[in-house]
């Protein structure tokens, strides 16, 4: 009953998602040991929302958007789409679905086709959609480059043309071809340069008011997720460590890594300077953690228990989860 | 303009690249200057040339493709732009180090740390193996390595990116310079970790009174560390002055334009300022002022004449004729070129 | 074009592409017009084509121009540009220049119309075997690197096996075992779908849980056969092949083509491993397009650089074998001329006739050395690592 009502309102539910990619060693490749890359992550995204999903490199991020865009199999876990659990659809049953989910990559050079002209590469996603060649897909093609903000000769072009922030907009246009719900953004402006990457949030941001999109919008920079998103989860090597909604994250921050992220947070207006929380340098095998609380070794509030048991992803306020029994507690 | 306080200081220097019939004029006439025991911050663009700055101040732009075009480094009363290979190689290093962006590549992969930092010293010194051991071990330690003696035989890869910029530090401070050129030396870090860095090369420049020349794109981490900041757009520097002066009275329209664009918690919900079209290729720069494009103040002047640098006092400089007769102030001097 | 006017327009504006228009082609052209060396192979490969057409309407047909099987016993052995002896010929054997460009052989046949007949017979089965080579390539290259991973099961295997050899008990007349051999697959598939239907009630018994275990990975699979294939001399694989059939130049053909697809296949393998990872290719997966668009719609063209340089080069070597061929004997069979079986006839009058192996020579080493000229150019030109030093 209540699921019910909840899988309307949110559009894309992930629950105790699971991916470990095996660690091959010696001659045979005999599996030596797991990389945990996403291990029991769980968030929601409402409709016409954006969650930002924020953590140091090599986290998990890009692992759980391959995971929803079924890029990679889940080892374990649900993904749900719209109240259809799209982790167990096949190949063929996914077909229609799969364009609702889209996503625009951090890399703009790699993620546009160099042999194929701008133009090509968007109306691949219209001949998906059936419009057949002639003047209606044209005058698609025009529109969905005007709503990027590129003129429409550039369809013309070939992606070595451009320059980054303009093949992100073609990107987008790309993801938008195909009429989708959910966008995925893969760190779509940290490979942008500093004055190009406002253009690209407000670009995004246009988008989801005229279209009513829905973004997962990943980053490593706090700065863009709190203006951007309206729920944030802080993942930590492959785990969600703190998820609620923005305001109340960063007024009330439990989890300490939180804290450290919040406090590192390089803040442009010097003369307020915060303590900075400097945290332990980070000396274990990223991924290969053995038990208890990944956040192990570096938290400032460690103690025995920590080691011992597996932490729980624990409700401590409205929206508000964290993974810490300690400042679960408090 | 030079005072004894000044370590180094760089005039008009133009660095350009020929490659067939274009020529990318990557930095073109710039100046800045560095006093002893300050940090000053080189901000920019990708592609606006910090890094070829950066560089031709050690001399190792390679030439061709480059070509040092034009003005003066003077250091210690010394032209290092006319010095020779050999008396040059005594700077680098010794005199002037420098910490790179990435540091995986920037370490050598088959060597283990010690070896590394050891030859960083033992090529401006002359000590023993054994003495040589001592310094390196407490290099690791000023560095924050944790145990740094059973770090010693480690190769690059067993260690993480941060702890990597750590040891290019330690490298950088092998032979106590007095100027360290660090070219962003945290972009390709976590927060945390970019944290951590800029912790340590604080309290270093604090300990060791030396001077930094800081090279990064990112305006947080400027506002975190520097004395002085020099903003440069599209080769040449727009704006200079200190850091309370840049960020919060900026007087040149791209320095307002960053600032404007960057999101932040207090901006939620409004909309982001943002600077339109994208930067200039170095081979097909517009005339007049470089920003002239982007610029929502441009006129038509702009076009056609190079802007001159206006002091707005206390050393406050920036490149925008056209902001500073606005901000028409009677008590301020006229626009005078530098 | 209109930059200032767009700086001042403060209204909403749309980007246009940056850089000056110059097309992958032109800057192909450009820099490879830097490579003398290539664009000399380039001429000679151009020359060479338009002789090898030219050559094949003059010397065939019912009453060629040139006819290279014409027989004049009384001039024999003539040297190049020779005047024939008027007199002793009939109207038709007059040869259609006036003269003997390249001299005659010990029959008297018109070297230069044996050469022009040649040229065309090498360029088709440079041509052909190698488009026979790339296509294998390609298709193989293709599978092993973008289904790589998936595994072939025990039961794949034998089923195949169990084909095969039935489908050669059924040629070699053994007609009834092989038609229980046969009759095995179906039987198997049936059993399959079967059980598949009732699946997860029961455990499977032993024998079938062995038929399910994943045998060898695809990738694994082909690069295997690829090193296999390797393993033999080609030369010699060709030789034996080449024995046991019946001698046409469609059999040279298509024997040289399928020794000699491994490289194509490993160089479209490495090609798709690492342009399977690339972002535009999991973004038109996104967007839902299939594999079978995805592999030759997307990664293909991308994937086409170095098996057009190993083609080119590819070609020279396929010239090469059939001329070694021809030579041996093992190759086109006479009277029809290729530029082998000139030099082979050729050789017992090395003394007497030099024109008649120096002629042929030369002009294999000047085509092979061009293709090879040209190819290398090509992946100078095509690989973006070693632009850089040009
Ligand atoms: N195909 C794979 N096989 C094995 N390990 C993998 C694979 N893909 C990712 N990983 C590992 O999983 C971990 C998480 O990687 P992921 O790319 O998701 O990180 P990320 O948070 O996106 O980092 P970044 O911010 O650097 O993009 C990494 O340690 C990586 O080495
Ligand atoms: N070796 C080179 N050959 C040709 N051009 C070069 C070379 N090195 C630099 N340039 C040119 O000089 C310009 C400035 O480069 P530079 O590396 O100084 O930029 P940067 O400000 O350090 O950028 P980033 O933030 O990306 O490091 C570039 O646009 C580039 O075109
Ligand atoms: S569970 Fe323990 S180690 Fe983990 S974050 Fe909380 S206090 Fe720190
Ligand atoms: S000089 Fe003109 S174009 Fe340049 S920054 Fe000032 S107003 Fe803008
Ligand atoms: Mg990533
Ligand atoms: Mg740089």
């Amino acid at each position: 009953m209540e699921s019910k009502s909840k899988d309307k309102q949110m559009i894309l539910r992930v629950q105790n998602l699971k991916k470990y990619f095996p660690i091959r060693r010696g001659f045979f490749q005999k599996i030596a040991g797991w990389v945990k890359a996403v291990d029991d992550v769980s968030f929601e995204i409402e409709q016409g929302k954006t969650l930002g999903l924020v953590g140091e490199s090599g986290c998990g991020k890009t692992t759980v958007a391959r995971l929803i865009l079924k890029l990679l199999e889940p080892d374990n876990g649900k993904i749900i789409f719209r109240g259809i659990d799209i982790g167990e659809l096949t190949e063929k049953e996914m077909k229609p679905l799969r364009k609702k989910i889209q996503i625009v990559f951090q890399d703009p050079f790699g993620s546009l086709n160099p042999r194929m002209t701008t133009g090509l590469s968007i109306e691949e996603g219209l001949r998906i959609l059936g419009i057949k060649r002639g003047k209606k897909r044209k005058e698609r093609l025009e529109k969905l480059l005007k709503m990027v903000g590129m003129s429409p000769e550039s369809a013309d072009r070939y992606p070595h043309e451009f320059s980054g922030g303009q093949r992100q907009r073609i990107c987008i246009a790309r993801a938008l071809s195909v009429d989708p719900s959910l966008v995925v953004c893969d760190e779509p402006i940290s490979a942008l340069d500093v004055s190009i990457q406002a253009q690209i949030i407000n670009l995004l941001k246009d988008l989801q008011d005229r279209l009513g999109l829905s973004y997962l919008f990943i980053s490593h920079d706090l700065n863009v997720v709190s203006y951007l998103c309206s729920t944030i989860s802080v993942m930590y090597k492959g785990q969600i460590m703190e998820s609620a909604p923005a305001e109340e994250l960063f007024e009330n921050p439990r989890h300490p890594y939180t804290l450290s992220l919040i406090s590192a947070i390089p803040d442009p207006a010097p003369g307020l300077r915060r303590k900075i929380e400097i945290l332990e340098p980070d000396l274990s095998d990223s991924l290969i953690t053995s038990k208890g609380c990944r956040f192990q070794g570096r938290c400032p509030m460690e103690e025995p228990r920590c080691l011992e048991e597996e932490i729980s992803f624990e409700k401590v306020g409205e929206k508000h989860f964290v993974r810490c029994w300690k400042a679960a507690k408090k | 303009m030079t005072n004894d306080n000044t370590l180094i200081s760089v005039q008009d220097l133009k660095v350009y690249f020929r490659s067939g019939h274009e020529c990318a004029r990557a930095v073109d006439g710039i100046s800045f200057e560095i006093r002893q025991e300050e940090t000053v911050c080189l901000v920019g663009e990708s592609g606006c040339g910090k890094t070829v700055s950066a560089l031709s101040i050690l001399g190792l732009i390679q030439t061709p493709p480059g070509e040092i075009a034009g003005g003066q480094i003077m250091f210690q009363g010394k032209n290092l732009l006319e010095l020779d290979e050999e008396d040059m190689q005594k700077i680098r290093g010794n005199r002037i180090a420098m910490v790179f962006q990435e540091p995986l590549t920037s370490l050598n992969p088959v060597f283990t740390i010690e070896d590394q930092i050891g030859e960083a010293i033992s090529i401006h010194k002359n000590i023993g193996s054994g003495e040589l051991r001592d310094c390196c071990i407490k290099l690791l330690k000023d560095v924050g390595i944790p145990s740094p003696v059973q770090r010693l035989k480690d190769y690059p890869h067993q260690l993480s990116g941060g702890q990597r910029q750590r040891v290019m530090i330690a490298m950088a401070l092998a032979c106590d310079p007095d100027l360290i050129i660090a070219d962003e030396p945290t972009t390709a870090l976590d927060v945390t970790v970019q944290a951590q860095i800029l912790q340590l090369l604080k309290s270093i420049q604090e300990t060791r009174s030396m001077s930094i020349l800081y090279i990064t794109h990112d305006l947080g981490v400027v506002a975190n560390i520097a004395h002085r900041v020099y903003v440069m757009y599209s080769g040449i520097v727009t704006e200079q002055g200190n850091a309370a002066q840049i960020f919060h009275h900026a007087r040149h329209p791209y320095t307002q334009g960053l600032l404007a664009s960057l999101p932040s918690r207090s901006k939620r919900g409004k909309r982001l300022f943002s600077i339109p079209g994208t930067v200039p290729n170095p081979a097909y720069k517009p005339a007049g002022c470089p920003f002239h494009p982007r610029c929502p103040h441009a006129i038509p002047i702009c076009g056609k004449e190079y802007p001159k640098m206006c002091d707005y006092g206390q050393a406050h400089l920036a490149r925008c004729p056209v902001l500073f007769k606005n901000s028409h102030n009677p008590d301020k001097p006229e626009p005078k070129s530098i | 074009m209109n930059k200032k006017e767009k700086g001042f327009n403060k209204n909403f504006q749309l980007e246009t592409p940056l850089a000056p228009k110059r097309t992958r082609l032109q800057e192909f052209w450009r820099l490879f017009r830097q490579n003398r060396l290539a664009i000399l192979g380039l001429f000679i490969f151009i020359l060479f084509f338009c002789c090898a057409i030219v050559g094949l309407f003059m010397t065939s047909g019912p009453d060629p121009l040139l006819d290279p099987a014409m027989i004049r016993l009384q001039e024999k052995l003539r040297p190049p540009l020779a005047k024939p002896n008027l007199d002793s010929l009939r109207r038709e054997e007059i040869p259609y220049l006036g003269f003997y460009l390249m001299g005659t052989d010990d029959l008297g046949r018109d070297v230069f119309a044996r050469m022009l007949q040649g040229a065309w017979v090498s360029l088709t089965v440079g041509f052909v075997a190698v488009g026979i080579s790339v296509l294998i390539g390609i298709f193989m290259g293709g599978i092993a690197g973008y289904f790589g991973q998936h595994h072939i099961r025990v039961d794949h295997v034998l089923v195949t096996l169990v084909l095969i050899s039935g489908a050669a008990l059924v040629t070699a007349n053994f007609i009834r075992s092989g038609a229980a051999l046969l009759c095995l697959t179906p039987a198997y598939i049936f059993y399959f779908i079967w059980s598949q239907n009732r699946s997860g009630k029961k455990t499977l018994p032993l024998w079938a849980k062995v038929f399910r275990k994943n045998a060898v990975s695809i990738d694994t699979l082909i690069m295997r056969i690829v090193d296999i294939m390797l393993c033999f001399p080609s030369f010699f694989l060709i030789l034996t092949v080449v024995a046991l059939l019946p001698a046409s130049i469609y059999n040279i053909m298509i024997v040289i083509g399928l020794t000699s697809w491994m490289g194509a296949t490993r160089f479209v393998r490495a090609e798709f491993l690492s342009l399977r990872e690339q972002d535009f290719v999991a973004a038109v997966k996104t967007l839902g397009a299939g594999n079978f668009r995805i592999i030759f719609r997307h990664m293909m063209p991308n994937a086409m650089a170095p098996v057009l340089v190993s083609a080119t080069i590819g070609i020279a070597t396929a010239i090469l074998t059939e001329a070694g061929l021809s030579f041996l004997g093992f190759g086109v069979p006479p009277p029809h001329a290729t530029w082998g079986n000139i030099l082979s006839d050729g050789k017992n009058f090395i003394f007497d006739a030099p024109w008649l192996t120096f002629i042929p020579g030369i002009a294999i080493l000047i085509v092979v050395l061009s293709f090879n000229l040209f190819g290398e150019g090509l992946r100078d030109v095509l690989n973006p690592k070693l632009r850089e030093r040009h």
